[in-house]
Parts: structure tokens; C-alpha cells; sequence
């Protein structure tokens, strides 16, 4: 069975790119644009890979991480997060509250698939 | 004379009073109202006090009773020579409280008590309705007396016809020009002005006719005099009771008459006004009395035996065939009756509308609903109804009475009901013990004993009073005789009435403040009247601030109109050296607040309203402690103190605001790097990610090819916007930006904002409420710049406005020079602590991204504003986001100078 | 600041001042005397009443009145011009 990755991204067209290439390299990619939401199907059907935005309308990427790391079902959850702020203290406050890889926009496409392939890969 | 004729002389001469009105009040709106506030015309008004009663009744007061007639104008003389002791006092206490009304007065000074309103309002209205009653008879009388021909006398015979007619055009002329606004200290300049023309008017035919008849029916002062003893009755004999008793009594009623208050005490602007009056009013009062005699005795002498001697002025000229004399007569009269039933319709209807109509309907509607519904229009109409209604009193009066009564009889029955208004106000003014309690009891005992004694029985045995209890007395008591109470049976009725009424009205008034004890409020208002002269600035009522002033701004839009409630706010954030519509609530705020809204609605009733929104606290520690202490130099010296801690902890307050000011600013600024650089990378982003899919995979669709090209295409669009965005605000705020200055519709403006903005969510319904009419300005301004900032507003509006039936309004006024332009949605506006921030750099509201925005299109307006030599603000309290572009109409390409070299040295700093 | 009690010694324009005030109270007083007088200048039982002369008094005595509050409020108005209060930040300017 296919890998699952699930984007949660409020720009709609990042995550259509992260889409095409993540389906390209044979993953199956759920795209989510409310952190809300996505993180109450989560407890129920955890991906295997979450690629998280930090600047999310509502809740922030902080938030979606820390509530994610407290649940025993998501707490081993491989989690990248990209920002297109890029400011060191947002990669420190990532870090501490326990995230897998922390990358900045933009990105170069190989280095996403080379990551998503680490950290979900079998 | 034609019936006709002299309905035309009428209505021409009304006219006349209608053209000088709307003079006066035009001159007013534009700031020339200057000559209108000069201590003649305050004097002249003043001659309210003199009606039909002084016009026709003097004479025939004379005719009956020789020269007691002058008692009623030696009262007001000696009250007017003696200002300095009592009307000055009056005077600077009833501007400086903005009262609206005598029983305003009463009711603000006894802690703000509507009781005392509501009585002294009834017995206001049940002594001045006969009076307007009589004025009424007066102008009918004089119009069958006149009216010779045949034709025309059947018609002026039919007095309630004219009196029906004579109501209704005064109810017209006093709605015109006494309602036109609801403005502070209930000013009428038209009313005023007109009052004044009335004055000379009667003045001069009076006049007129005592010359005529000393220099051309007499031959001089010394036959004058000799006639007069000629004729001398017995009964002119000058009896000592009703000499003292009546120029008392009519001296009480200069200052009780409700109409004589009100050109007195609310009309009045400044004590200068009252300082010429002092002596021009009884000079006035002495030119009006001159040849009342010398007419009455003429009169005697040529007219037939038991002819009317209240109509001499008219007949004497008339019998002499002095046609042209008779008719500036009958002018005279008709001012003197009109003049005072506009003022006394004009003062009844205020009080009737304050105190008695608006506290009932505030009382019905719970405190929540304060802000439904506009609270002017209801004042007006109210005040409209009410004045209709006292004249439909009057009307009613007159004719269920059939008015035969002599005139003097009916005039000095009013002056007694007044009377009892007089020891609440003496107490008022002079006595700090005086409560409210006494003052209410004596209030009513006075006026039980004013309507038993002389009121119901004026009407004749068995009208309203049986002849067996005017006999008898109550319950067949004797000592209860409404003519002799207990045994008193050698004053004649008038003097019996005035005697108990007063004194067992004071008497009342003083135990019952004797033995009460009078609430807070009232110690606090009693002290600030009976000090009026002593205080150094204004007495503190309000200490503590509960209400927001964001929950006060409504409310004062409903009572004072949008433009003025907002002027004030505005003003008064000014004076506290803050920004923008919302004050500190500091005591001082809310007492100017309360004055405020006094001068519309009352004190007792502005009183109710703030103390509803503000809480219960209405007096705090401090105010108790400031009463009881006895001594002044205690009260003064703490004043000091609070003024100065006070102004200590408003300074520590501005130092609090501007250092979070520049706290917010700093985080913004660090903010600032770290949000252009998101804006900028999220677009890159995209960019980056599909020019490598597009390099790296040669299997692609040409549907799918042609689909990421317009990504990357529309992506770097949105980048190029920011970046110019980012330059247009650059070069705005240094000011180096070039205008192009043209002449422009303003409507056409806002039609091609309002379809430039439809392309923003274009799906959503978005209502647009405008006004095209006051639209139609011709602008000269930058079209282009401008038009940029109402876009701006109304893609906003598109984009954050919640409601579900999304609706924009948008309103132009034009003041002077200066336009203002009004956005208001009813969305669910803008949280209080982001007011401040919103105008800043990148300080969206939300982090949507999906706005599409960086956050910098207020920012821009902001600067465009500022180079359009106008300004852009949020206004709060409008039930939704509301925002004020105001600019000015005419943009001087130098002031657009000024303006950007200003805002270059702003952004130096 | 200012003094908690009035000085008792004033300087002579002052204390010309307060006389003219004290004045102006007495006038009304002297007013009611001298119009409460032809109460007390005859019997009413006497022949007709010498209505011509007393009008002719209280005329007189009226116009006197006037006359002296005329030239008591040209003199009062001196204190008048000095406003007791600052006025208040809430007066609208078109007062």
C-alpha cells in the first residue's frame, strides 16, 4: 500500500505544487488548507508524513505541532515544516516543540522529495 | 374698518414676524449672531411680560381701580433694580447648568429630582393655560370691536372662529422656529428676534395713542393731571393690602412665569445682557405705563356709559376717527397676545417634552434599548405635539369659559398659581439645607390651596365648585370657606388665596427640609448652586469612570446628532491631548457630558441616562466627604489636591499610551523584515517549485504545461504588486509624490470606486446604502489618488464585513471647505485595541492569506489622505467598521506642498 | 492659589468696588420704601383720593430708580467683564 503524506498549507498554490511532485514520486498526497480540521482526522488516521505550513489562518503551525505532539496516536508523527519566514528563532521554537525537519521557502523540489523519502520512506 | 381689511394687516404683519425670524435664525447658522445677542434685543424680549393684559387690561384695570395698575409693573421693576441680589444669581446658575426650563431648574437643583418637575410642569400648564386663554379673547375681542361693517361683523362676532384661527397660526409659527433644532441651552434666535420686533411694535402704539390723547385730545400734561382728578372715583383710593400685596405678587412673578424665565434665564448669553436690562427693562416697563392713565381717564370721558373700558386703546381712537392710530392699536395688542403665547406655548412644551413625555418613555424602554431609535426626532416631535397641545388647551379653555371675565381677574390668578414655584426657588438658590422633599410638600400644598382657593372658585359658583361649598366651606366647615380659610375673612380673595397658598407653602417647603435628609446628589447640587459665585472651577459629580467611552458615543449621537456628538467626543479626546474619538472617562468628561446633554433633554433626564450607562456609582466617598465638610477652605484646598494628583496620573497615563505606542512600533518594525520577507518568499515559492517541475519532466500535458505557466505567471504579478506597493509607500510618505490636481464630481468618484471593488469576491451580495443628492460635489482633488483610497475601503468592506446580509452606506457631508466621506458596514467592526494599529505597515488583521493583501492598502490610504491635505479615520461605535475619509473641497497645489513637506518631517522624526 | 479668606484691608479701587455692590442691594430696598410710601400719606376716609399727585410721585420715584440702576450697572459691569471661571473645554464654540 502506498504511503500517505498529508500537506497542510493555506496557499493554494504551494500545495498544488507539493502535490504533483510528491504524487510524481508515488505517494499519496491529502491536501488540507485548515489546520482545524485536518488535525482532528489525524487522531483517527494518522499519515505517515505531515508537511506543515507555519503561517496558517487561525491556528499556527506552532499550535497544530504542539497540540500533535501531546496525542499519543500523532506523537511519533514524522513532521516537516516550511516556513517562508526563515528567521532563526522560528527554527529554534520548531525544534523545541519536537519537529522532525524544518526547511524554508522556497524550496528546491529534489530536496522535498529527498526529505518526505527519509522520513516516510519504508 | 373691513373685516377683511384687517385680516390682511394681520397676516401681512405675520408675515413680516416670519421673514425677520428666518433672518435672525439664518444669520445665526452662519456665525453672524452677534447683533442678535446684544443686550437691546435681550431687553426687548424681556417685554414677553407685558401681553394683551398690559396692552388692553392696563387701562381698564385703571379705569376700575386708579393707579393700582402700577403695582404689576413697580414688582418686576424693583426684582430688576435689585439684579445684583437675586437675577444675576438666577441667571449665572441656569447657564451654567444649561437649564433648560423653570422646572428644570427646581428638578436639577433638588438631585435632579423628575418629581419636582413633573409638579411644577402641571402647575406650569394649569395656571398658563387661562393665560393663553386670554390672549386669545383679547385678539378675538379687539377684532369684533374694530370690525364696523356689516359683512365682516358677523364673521368677528364669531370669536371662537378667530380665536380658533388666531391658535392654530401661533402653533405654526412657535413649531417653525421654536423646534427647528434640538441644540444646546434651548437658544431661539428666530424666536427671540421676532419677540423683540413685537416689543418696539407695542411699545410704539402705546405710545402713539398716549400722545395723541395728552397733546391733541388734551392739551398737555397740566390739563392731563387736572382730568384725571376730575374723574377720580372713590374706589381709586389706594388700599394698602392689595398695594404691598400685588407689586409682591408681581414681583414673584417676573421671575416664576415660565415664558419670563425663559427669555430671562435660558435665552440669556451673558451677564453684561443683564447688567442693561437692570435698568432698560423698567425703563420699558415705565414708558408702557405712562399713559395708561391718561387713556383710561379720556376714555371715561368720551365713551358711552358702560362701554368696555379693556378695549379704550382701541375704541378712544376709534371714536376720534383716528383710523390709522386704531389699527397700529390693534397691532400693538395682536403683538403683545402672540409674542406671549409663542414664548409661553415655546417654555410649557419644553417642559412638558423633558419631563414629563421622555423620562415615561425612558422608563418604558429598558436602559439596553438607550441607543434604538433616535432620540432627537423624538424630542422634537414631542416637543412639536406639546406645543400643539398647550395651544389646544388654551384654545379649549377659551371657549368652554365663553371668556367673560374681565382681563385683569384671569392674569392674576396665574400670577398666584406661579407664586408657589417661588419658595422652592428662593431655597434654591440661597439656602443649602433647602431638600427636595420640602420642596416637593410645599410645592404641593401650595398648589392644592392655589387650585381651592382662588383657581376653582375664579370659574363662578357651581362651575367646578358648588355655591353651597363656596358658602359653606368643605364638609360644611365654615373655617374651610375657599374665600375666608380659617376665619380669615377680611382680605379680599385674591390677597386671601396668595396669603395661605405662599405661606403655608414655605412653611411646608422649610420643615419638610428641615426634617428630611437630603440624598448625596443633592447636597452636591444644593452646594453648587447656593456657590455658584465662589467656586473656582466646576464641582465634581462624577469620580469614577465606569463606562466605556466607546459605550458613550452611541448614546450621545442619539441625543445630540451624529456630526455633534462625534465634534464633541472628538473635542474633548483633544483637550485631553489623546487622538482621535475616544476620551478618558475622567469626572470632568463625564460632567461636560451630562451639560451637555442637559441642553437637550433635561438635567434630571440627562442625569437618568448616563447614570444608566455608567452604573450605579453616582457620587463617590470623595463627593460625600467634599459636602459634609463645612468649612470652604477644606473643600477648595482638596479640590487642589485632586486636581493636581489628577493631572499627575493623566500624565503617567499619556506616558503609559506612548511607550506601549512605540513598544507595538518596535515589534512592528522587527516584524516588518520578517513579514516582507514571507511576502515575498510565499510567491517565490511557487515560482521556484513549478519552473523546476517544468524543467525537469519532460511528460507533461500541454493543458498541464499552459496551467503551471499562468501559476508562475500570476504568482510573479503578485509580486510585482507588493514591490510597487511597497515603492508607492515609499515615495507617498516622502512626499515626492506628483498630484494631478483636476476638478471632479465626487459621485462619479464613488460610482467608479463601487464597480472597481465589485471585482473582489465577487460573488458574495454586498448591499451599497448611498445618498446620491449630497453626492453632487464638485471636488478638485487628485481623482485618481482618492478614488484609490474609497477602492481600498470597499474591497476591505468585501472582504471582512461577516454579516450575512453583507451592506455598505456610505454618507457625504460637506461643511465649509471640507468633505467628509463616510464607510459604515454592519460587519462586526474592528476590536478597540487594533483601532490604533490598523493605519500601521502590515498590520492585517487576521493572517488570511487568501485577503490577498500584504496589510499595506490602509497604510497607503493613510499617506494618500495626508498628501490629499485630508485625513483618514476610524470612527467607533457605528455598529460595524466605519471609516471617515474627510479631505478638503478645494486641494491648493501649495497646501499639497505643505502637507507632503509636513509628512516628510513626520517620517524624519 | 488662591487666598482662603478674603483680606480685610482692600486696596481703594477694591474697595470702591464693593461699596458699589452694597449699593446695589440697598437700591431695591429704598425702592420698596419709597413706593410703599402713599400708603401712609392719607386717610382713606378723606375726600376723593389725589390721584394726579401720587401718580405723578410714583413717576418720579420710578424713574429715579431707573436712573440709579443705570449708573450702578455701568459701574458694576467692570466685574462682570472678568469671567469667574475658565471657560469650560465642553462650551461649544459657537457659544
Amino acid at each position: 500500500m502506498e504511503k500517505r503524506v498529508l500537506v497542510i498549507e493555506d496557499e493554494p498554490n504551494i500545495s498544488e505544487a507539493l502535490r504533483f511532485i510528491l504524487t510524481r514520486d508515488g505517494w499519496r498526497v491529502d491536501v488540507s488548507a485548515d489546520g482545524l480540521t485536518a488535525m482532528g482526522a489525524m487522531q483517527s488516521d494518522p499519515p505517515d508524513l505531515l508537511i506543515l505550513d507555519l503561517m496558517l489562518p487561525g491556528v499556527s503551525g506552532f499550535d497544530i505541532l504542539k497540540t500533535l505532539r501531546g496525542q499519543a496516536m500523532t506523537r511519533d508523527l514524522p513532521v516537516l515544516m516550511l516556513t517562508a519566514k526563515g528567521q532563526s528563532a522560528d527554527r529554534d521554537e520548531a525544534e523545541r516543540l519536537g519537529v522532525t525537519r524544518f526547511m524554508t521557502k522556497p524550496f528546491a523540489n529534489a530536496d522535498v522529495i529527498a526529505t518526505v523519502r527519509e522520513l516516510a520512506g519504508p | 374698518m373691513s373685516f377683511n381689511m384687517l385680516v390682511l394687516t394681520c397676516l401681512a404683519y405675520v408675515i413680516l414676524l416670519f421673514v425677520v425670524a428666518s433672518l435672525a435664525e439664518r444669520s445665526a447658522d452662519e456665525g453672524r449672531a452677534d447683533w442678535l445677542r446684544s443686550p437691546a434685543v435681550y431687553t426687548l424680549s424681556l417685554s414677553v411680560y407685558c401681553t394683551a393684559w398690559t396692552f388692553y387690561g392696563a387701562v381698564g384695570y385703571a379705569t376700575r381701580s386708579g393707579l393700582e395698575f402700577m403695582t404689576i409693573y413697580l414688582g418686576p421693576t424693583l426684582v430688576f433694580v435689585g439684579w445684583w441680589v437675586l437675577l444675576r444669581k438666577l441667571v449665572r446658575i441656569g447657564r451654567e447648568n444649561r437649564v433648560t426650563s423653570i422646572a428644570d431648574m427646581i428638578s436639577a437643583r433638588y438631585g435632579k429630582s423628575n418629581l419636582l418637575g413633573v409638579i411644577v410642569t402641571l402647575l406650569c400648564i394649569a395656571a398658563g393655560t387661562p393665560y393663553i386663554a386670554l390672549q386669545l379673547q383679547s385678539i378675538s375681542q379687539s377684532f369684533t370691536v374694530f370690525v364696523t361693517d356689516p359683512v365682516g361683523a358677523s364673521l368677528a362676532g364669531d370669536r371662537t372662529l378667530i380665536a380658533f384661527w388666531v391658535a392654530v397660526g401661533l402653533a405654526f409659527f412657535t413649531i417653525a422656529f421654536g423646534t427647528r433644532n434640538l441644540d444646546a441651552n434651548e437658544q431661539h434666535h428666530g424666536v427671540v428676534t421676532a419677540i423683540a420686533v413685537e416689543a418696539v411694535v407695542k411699545l410704539v402704539a402705546l405710545l402713539a395713542v398716549g400722545i395723541f390723547v395728552v397733546w391733541f385730545v388734551a392739551s398737555g400734561p397740566a390739563d392731563i393731571l387736572a382730568r384725571i382728578d376730575a374723574q377720580a372715583l372713590p374706589e381709586w383710593e389706594i388700599q394698602p393690602g392689595r398695594w404691598s400685596g400685588l407689586i409682591l405678587l408681581s414681583a414673584i412673578a417676573i421671575v416664576c412665569l415660565p415664558r419670563m424665565f425663559q427669555v430671562l434665564v435660558v435665552e440669556n448669553t451673558n451677564d453684561q445682557h443683564l447688567a442693561t436690562a437692570s435698568w432698560a427693562f423698567p425703563l420699558y416697563l415705565f414708558l408702557i405705563s405712562l399713559f395708561v392713565l391718561p387713556i383710561a381717564v379720556v376714555g371715561m370721558e368720551l365713551m358711552p356709559e358702560g362701554s368696555n373700558p379693556d378695549m379704550f386703546v382701541l375704541t378712544v381712537p376709534l371714536a376720534l376717527g383716528q383710523d390709522g392710530l386704531a389699527l397700529l392699536s390693534f397691532l400693538g395688542g395682536f403683538s403683545a397676545a402672540t409674542s406671549m403665547v409663542i414664548v409661553a406655548s415655546l417654555a410649557l412644551a419644553t417642559m412638558v417634552s423633558n419631563h414629563i413625555v421622555v423620562p415615561l418613555w425612558l422608563k418604558l424602554r429598558a436602559a439596553r434599548s438607550l441607543d434604538q431609535g433616535d432620540m432627537r426626532l423624538l424630542v422634537l416631535s414631542v416637543r412639536r405635539l406639546s406645543i400643539t397641545l398647550v395651544l389646544a388647551l388654551g384654545y379649549l379653555y377659551y371657549v368652554v369659559t365663553g371668556g367673560s371675565e374681565a382681563l385683569a381677574a384671569i392674569g392674576l390668578i396665574a400670577f398666584v398659581g406661579v407664586a408657589q414655584v417661588l419658595p422652592a426657588l428662593l431655597g434654591a438658590l440661597f439656602w443649602r439645607g433647602a431638600s427636595r422633599t420640602g420642596a416637593a410638600l410645599g410645592l404641593i400644598v401650595g398648589m392644592a390651596l392655589w387650585f381651592y382657593t382662588l383657581f376653582l372658585p375664579s370659574f363662578g359658583p357651581d362651575i367646578l365648585m358648588s355655591a353651597q361649598l363656596m358658602q359653606e366651606g368643605l364638609f360644611g366647615l365654615s373655617w374651610l370657606r375657599p374665600y375666608s380659610l380659617f376665619g380669615i375673612s377680611t382680605l379680599d380673595p385674591l390677597l386671601h388665596a396668595l396669603f395661605w397658598s405662599l405661606m403655608l407653602n414655605a412653611l411646608v417647603f422649610c420643615l419638610g427640609s428641615l426634617l428630611s435628609f437630603p440624598s448625596p446628589i443633592e447636597r452636591v447640587q444644593g452646594a453648587l448652586f447656593v456657590d455658584v459665585f465662589d467656586r473656582s472651577g466646576p464641582a465634581r459629580s462624577w469620580t469614577r469612570p465606569v463606562a466605556e467611552a466607546e459605550d458613550l458615543l452611541p448614546m450621545a449621537q442619539r441625543i445630540l446628532g451624529p456630526i455633534e456628538g462625534q465634534a464633541f467626543f472628538r473635542a474633548q479626546a483633544e483637550a485631553q491631548g489623546k487622538q482621535g474619538f475616544l476620551p478618558d472617562i475622567t469626572p470632568e468628561f463625564l460632567e461636560a457630558l451630562e451639560l451637555k446633554f442637559s441642553g437637550s433633554v433635561g438635567a434630571a433626564t440627562a442625569h437618568a441616562m448616563l447614570a444608566q450607562s455608567v452604573g450605579t456609582a453616582v457620587v463617590s466617598v470623595e463627593d460625600l466627604m467634599a459636602v459634609a465638610s463645612e468649612t470652604a477652605q477644606i473643600m477648595e484646598y482638596s479640590a487642589q489636591l485632586e486636581a493636581k494628583s489628577e493631572e499627575l496620573s493623566r500624565t503617567a497615563r499619556k506616558l503609559r499610551d506612548a511607550n506601549e505606542m512605540l513598544q507595538k512600533l518596535s515589534v512592528q518594525k522587527d516584524a516588518f523584515l520578517s513579514q516582507i520577507s514571507h511576502e515575498l518568499r510565499t510567491p517565490m515559492t511557487s515560482i521556484r517549485a513549478f519552473s523546476e517541475i517544468m524543467m525537469d519532466s519532460d511528460a507533461m500535458s500541454p493543458e498541464e504545461r499552459a496551467h503551471f505557466a499562468q501559476i508562475i505567471h500570476d504568482e510573479s504579478i503578485r509580486l510585482t504588486r507588493l514591490l510597487d506597493d511597497l515603492l508607492d509607500l515609499s515615495v507617498l510618505e516622502h512626499g515626492q509624490v506628483q498630484l494631478n490636481i483636476a476638478p471632479v464630481q465626487l459621485r462619479d468618484l464613488i460610482d467608479k470606486a463601487i464597480r472597481s471593488s465589485e471585482s473582489v469576491q465577487a460573488d458574495r451580495k454586498f448591499r451599497i446604502l448611498r445618498n446620491r443628492d449630497p453626492e453632487g460635489l464638485e471636488i478638485i482633488t487628485d481623482a485618481g489618488r482618492l478614488t484609490q483610497v474609497f477602492i481600498n475601503i470597499l474591497s476591505n468592506a468585501r472582504k471582512y464585513c461577516i454579516s450575512d446580509d453583507p451592506q455598505m452606506q456610505i454618507k457625504v457631508r460637506s461643511r465649509k471647505d471640507k468633505v467628509e466621506v463616510d464607510f459604515i458596514d454592519n460587519g462586526a467592526g474592528i476590536p478597540r485595541d487594533k483601532q490604533a494599529l490598523i493605519f500601521e505597515k502590515f498590520s492585517r488583521l487576521t493572517d488570511s492569506m487568501q485577503a490577498g493583501g500584504a496589510g499595506l492598502g490602509l497604510a497607503i490610504c493613510r499617506e494618500i489622505m495626508h498628501n490629499l491635505g485630508g485625513d483618514i479615520t476610524y470612527v467607533p461605535g457605528q455598529g460595524g467598521a466605519a471609516f471617515r475619509v474627510s479631505f478638503p473641497m478645494v486641494l491648493q497645489p501649495r497646501d499639497a506642498d505643505a502637507r507632503a513637506a509636513q509628512s516628510q518631517a513626520s517620517v524624519a522624526e | 492659589m488662591k487666598p482662603p479668606r478674603s483680606p480685610q484691608f482692600l486696596a481703594r479701587e477694591t474697595y470702591r468696588m464693593r461699596r458699589l455692590m452694597d449699593a446695589a442691594r440697598f437700591l431695591p430696598v429704598l425702592g420698596v420704601v419709597l413706593v410703599l410710601l402713599p400708603l401712609m400719606r392719607h386717610s382713606p376716609q378723606t375726600e376723593a383720593p389725589p390721584t394726579a399727585s401720587e401718580g405723578v410721585y410714583l413717576f418720579l420715584v420710578w424713574f429715579g430708580l431707573i436712573a440709579g440702576s443705570f449708573l450702578l450697572s455701568r459701574g458694576l459691569r467692570r466685574t462682570l467683564d472678568i469671567p469667574k471661571r475658565q471657560p469650560r473645554p465642553s462650551a461649544p464654540s459657537k457659544d
